[in-house]
Order: C-alpha cells, then sequence, then structure tokens
C-alpha cells in the first residue's frame, strides 16, 4: 500500500508513517545540496530570512541535470544524504517536515527526525529518468549562480519514496547488515 | 601505419558518451532482471524501479542518473597507427560537445578546493593509454558517478592476511558504504601491482562487460567468492535490505613486491554506464 502525501506536509499523517512504508509526495520540493546548505547556513547565522519557508516543507537533495526542449526538469534522482547530515537536525528544528535522498545517515539526524517529528525519505538513487517524469514544473528561487546546485521550487506528482527514518526512530536501513 | 585523424576519436567519443548516459548495457538491465525475482518488498521496488528507470531513458533521451559523472577513457592504442592530432583534446572535445547537445550534468570543478570552479563543459576527461599490437585504437568510455566513486578505497593489505583477508575486506568495504554507492553494485577488484597501479586495475575492471568472468580460472573463482560474500551480507539494492548487494565482482591481478599485497576497490553503481568503441 502507498500512501499519499501532499505539502506542506502535516506533522499528524507524518506520525503515522513507519519506516519502510512507501509513499507518494504532491505538492513542492526544493532542491538543494551541498552548496546551497552552506548558504542557506550563512543567512541563518547571521539572522537573515531564507528562500523559502521551512515549516511543513520537503527539501530533495538533488542537483538536476539540464532540462531538454519540452521537459519540465532534467535528469532528477537523489544525492548522496550523508553529505548533508551536518546540516538536516538544525532545518528540522526550525520546522523542515522531510528531506529527501538516498543512503544511510548519521545518528544525529535519526534522532533529529524523532526528536521534531520530521521524516527522512529516500528515493531510489540512479532512476533519474523515471522521478524527472514524476516533476512537473521546476523554476530556480536562489543562488543561480551554483548551477546545478541552485535551489529550485518544484512541483511534484505522486513522486515515489520510501519512508527511511519515521518519527518514532525507526530505520529502514538493516543493522544485520555485515559481514557473514 | 595507419593514419587516424583524431576528429574520429572526437566523434567517437562523442557518440559513446551519449550513448552511455542513455542506455544501460544489455548485460546490465538482464542481470537486473533476473535479480529482481529474487527480491521481495522494498528491495523488489527498488528493482522494478530501475528497469523501468532504463526503459524511460532509452525511449525519452533523459539521462539514466542526473550524476552524469565524470567521463574515464581506456585507450589502447595499436603501435602500427598514428594519430594526427592532440589525442587528448580530441577526447575532451568529444566530451565537451556530448554533455551540451545531450542535456547531461556537467560535474567538474577546476579546482578541488573551489566549489566555484566548474570547467563548464565536464572536462576534462582521466584518460589512461595503453600500447597494444595492430593498428586499431580500442576506446572504453565510463562516465562515473561520485557517489560510488566516494565509497572506493585502496588498501595496502598484509601479505600474510592472503586470500581471504582479501575477501574480508571487499565485504567491510561494500557494508561501510551501505546504500550510499546505489547498490546492486559492480565490483571493480585491483589485486597486487603498487598502490597506483591497484587503483588503476580496479577501474579497468569495471570495464569489463558486465559478469564476463575472468580468463584466469583461479581469478574466475575468486570473483565467484567475492560476490557470494558480498551477497550474503543482507545490504540489499540501494541499502534498504534485500539478496542483491552486487550484480557483478571484476578483479584484475598484477604481479607485486613481496612485501605487499595492494588492493583498490572500485565501487560501480547500478547504472553501470560502459560503452566500447574500436577505430
Amino acid at each position: 500500500m502507498t500512501t499519499q502525501l501532499t505539502t506542506p506536509m502535516d506533522k499528524q499523517a507524518l506520525a503515522e508513517l513507519r519506516a519502510g512504508d512507501e509513499v507518494e509526495i504532491t505538492g513542492t520540493v526544493y532542491t538543494a545540496r551541498d552548496a546551497a546548505h552552506v548558504k542557506l547556513f550563512e543567512l541563518l547565522d547571521t539572522g537573515q530570512a531564507l528562500p523559502f519557508e521551512l515549516e511543513g516543507q520537503v527539501i530533495y537533495y538533488c542537483g538536476p541535470a539540464p532540462t531538454p526542449p519540452g521537459k519540465a526538469i532534467g535528469s532528477a534522482g537523489p544525492t548522496t544524504a550523508y553529505r548533508m547530515d551536518a546540516f538536516a537536525p538544525r532545518l528540522y528544528a526550525l520546522g523542515l517536515a522531510a528531506t529527501i535522498g538516498k543512503g544511510d545517515r548519521s545518528m544525529s539526524v535519526r534522532e533529529a527526525c524523532k526528536e521534531f517529528g520530521a521524516v527522512y525519505l529516500v528515493a531510489v538513487g540512479g532512476a533519474g529518468a523515471l522521478l524527472a517524469e514524476r516533476v512537473t514544473a521546476a523554476e530556480v528561487i536562489a543562488y543561480p549562480e551554483l548551477g546545478p546546485e541552485a535551489i529550485a521550487r518544484l512541483t511534484v506528482e505522486a513522486f515515489p519514496a520510501i519512508v527511511g527514518y519515521d518519527t518514532a526512530g525507526n530505520s529502514v536501513f538493516p543493522a544485520d547488515a555485515q559481514h557473514p | 601505419m595507419r593514419e587516424i585523424d583524431c576528429q574520429i576519436i572526437t566523434d567517437t567519443v562523442y557518440d559513446l558518451v551519449l550513448k552511455a548516459s542513455y542506455i544501460l548495457p544489455g548485460p546490465v538491465l538482464e542481470a537486473l532482471q533476473d535479480a529482481l525475482t529474487q527480491e521481495t518488498d522494498v528491495a523488489r521496488t527498488v528493482m522494478e524501479t530501475l528497469v523501468e528507470n532504463a526503459r524511460i531513458a532509452a525511449t525519452t533521451k533523459i539521462p539514466l542518473c542526473q550524476d552524469c559523472g565524470l567521463v574515464v577513457v581506456f585507450a589502447e592504442i595499436g603501435r602500427d597507427c598514428h594519430l594526427s592530432g592532440d589525442l587528448y583534446a580530441a577526447i575532451n572535445e568529444g566530451v565537451a560537445r556530448a554533455y551540451e547537445d545531450g542535456y547531461l550534468r556537467k560535474s567538474v570543478l577546476a579546482d578541488p578546493l573551489r566549489r566555484d570552479s566548474n570547467t563548464g563543459d565536464n572536462t576534462p576527461a582521466v584518460v589512461h593509454l595503453t600500447l597494444t599490437d595492430g593498428d586499431r585504437v580500442n576506446l572504453h568510455l565510463a562516465p562515473k558517478g561520485g557517489g560510488s566513486e566516494n565509497m572506493s578505497v585502496v588498501d595496502m593489505l598484509v601479505p600474510a592476511v592472503g586470500r581471504q583477508g582479501v575477501i574480508d575486506c571487499v565485504v567491510e568495504q561494500v557494508v561501510a558504504g551501505g546504500g550510499k554507492p546505489c547498490p546492486p553494485l559492480v565490483l571493480g577488484v585491483g589485486l597486487g601491482g603498487t598502490m597506483d597501479k591497484a587503483a588503476v586495475l580496479s577501474k579497468w575492471a569495471i570495464m569489463r562487460s558486465l559478469g564476463e568472468p575472468s580468463p584466469d580460472p583461479e581469478t574466475a573463482e575468486l570473483e565467484r567468492d567475492i560476490l557470494a560474500a558480498v551477497n550474503a551480507t543482507g545490504v540489499g539494492p540501494m541499502g534498504l535490505g534485500g539478496r542483491t548487494t552486487a550484480l557483478a565482482v571484476h578483479v584484475e591481478k598484477y604481479p607485486c613486491h613481496i612485501a605487499s599485497l595492494p588492493l583498490a576497490i572500485n565501487l560501480q553503481c547500478h547504472a553501470a554506464r560502459h560503452q566500447q568503441a574500436t577505430i
């Protein structure tokens, strides 16, 4: 069964999700990866407003490929999430509802999801062509000079993901993946 | 002596980059489809997504992955041919044109420490040259993604750890990487030589057509044993748990110093983009 989620995300709906659940997101998500996070934190550290509201919103760790003519966006799969682990807890504390990326993350992110009722969602890495088809519009809203690392507002429809970390502190990643 | 105009190299590289970016090699797609039947739940969803992604990329010419990689080229140059022109410049010209025309993401920084130094055309490629018999030029090309490259490593093992030590080290590296390098993986293993030689061998190993065993029976047996050990870890597709952690293991060996056992492990994600052409 696939759970439908819309943005801005309702914390109560997130609380019902469990690690391993399949979800589809419809609404707005914001792309941001390494360089954009550095810029966002410069704003936070100097008390300035961010280019988008965090409350109930979703950050997608993604640096899309260029948009071909007639398409909403180029190839647009997730990048590896752990590189943004130093940033995620503070953004969750400020109201961010979800991040989307790939791969396991540090315990600090898992704990922040539990503390702030937020989630980490896993999209299928390397499925950039399929995921691009679920993006119906894209607009760069900050840092165009960063090229593929700019912050873009994406309109998504039934964007598929798997719950990686839920609000109860569970993880989809097998703890028993180890030496046989 | 056969004359080869470097313009042909440029045109060939251009075609190989585009083909690699949109079309998953047949053996990789077949391996994903075979492995899919072994999986259930979320792991099966992931595998079905990957097979469907390959279909969409091939039919719509949207790159398989938004990380369109850094281009690695192994060029085998026949001794009896003469290249007129600058081979490196010719390869880079093909790369630059393909990344622009193909709507491929440009992911190369001129200076590793300057995040604002994107070269704008995904050049330069990393080029490895070897001399071979004959008068042909053989090009192997792979756009290599950053996520799987980041989980790759060279380890200078103590020789006494032997064969089992090599297997254990590969397994540990794959488990440490978890979902980050986008499993199911193709593992390129370079064994022997020096630190640098092992690294190049491990890259050369992922250029081999998927699942083709080493011609050396002992090495082929090592490949099978590493594959079995890796798939027993339970890391699974995208690290979410499952049977399919790697699709294939390719091992390349080279003689080495009595004091050394160099081991390089190059992780290749499931988007195992590799194309080859002979000129």
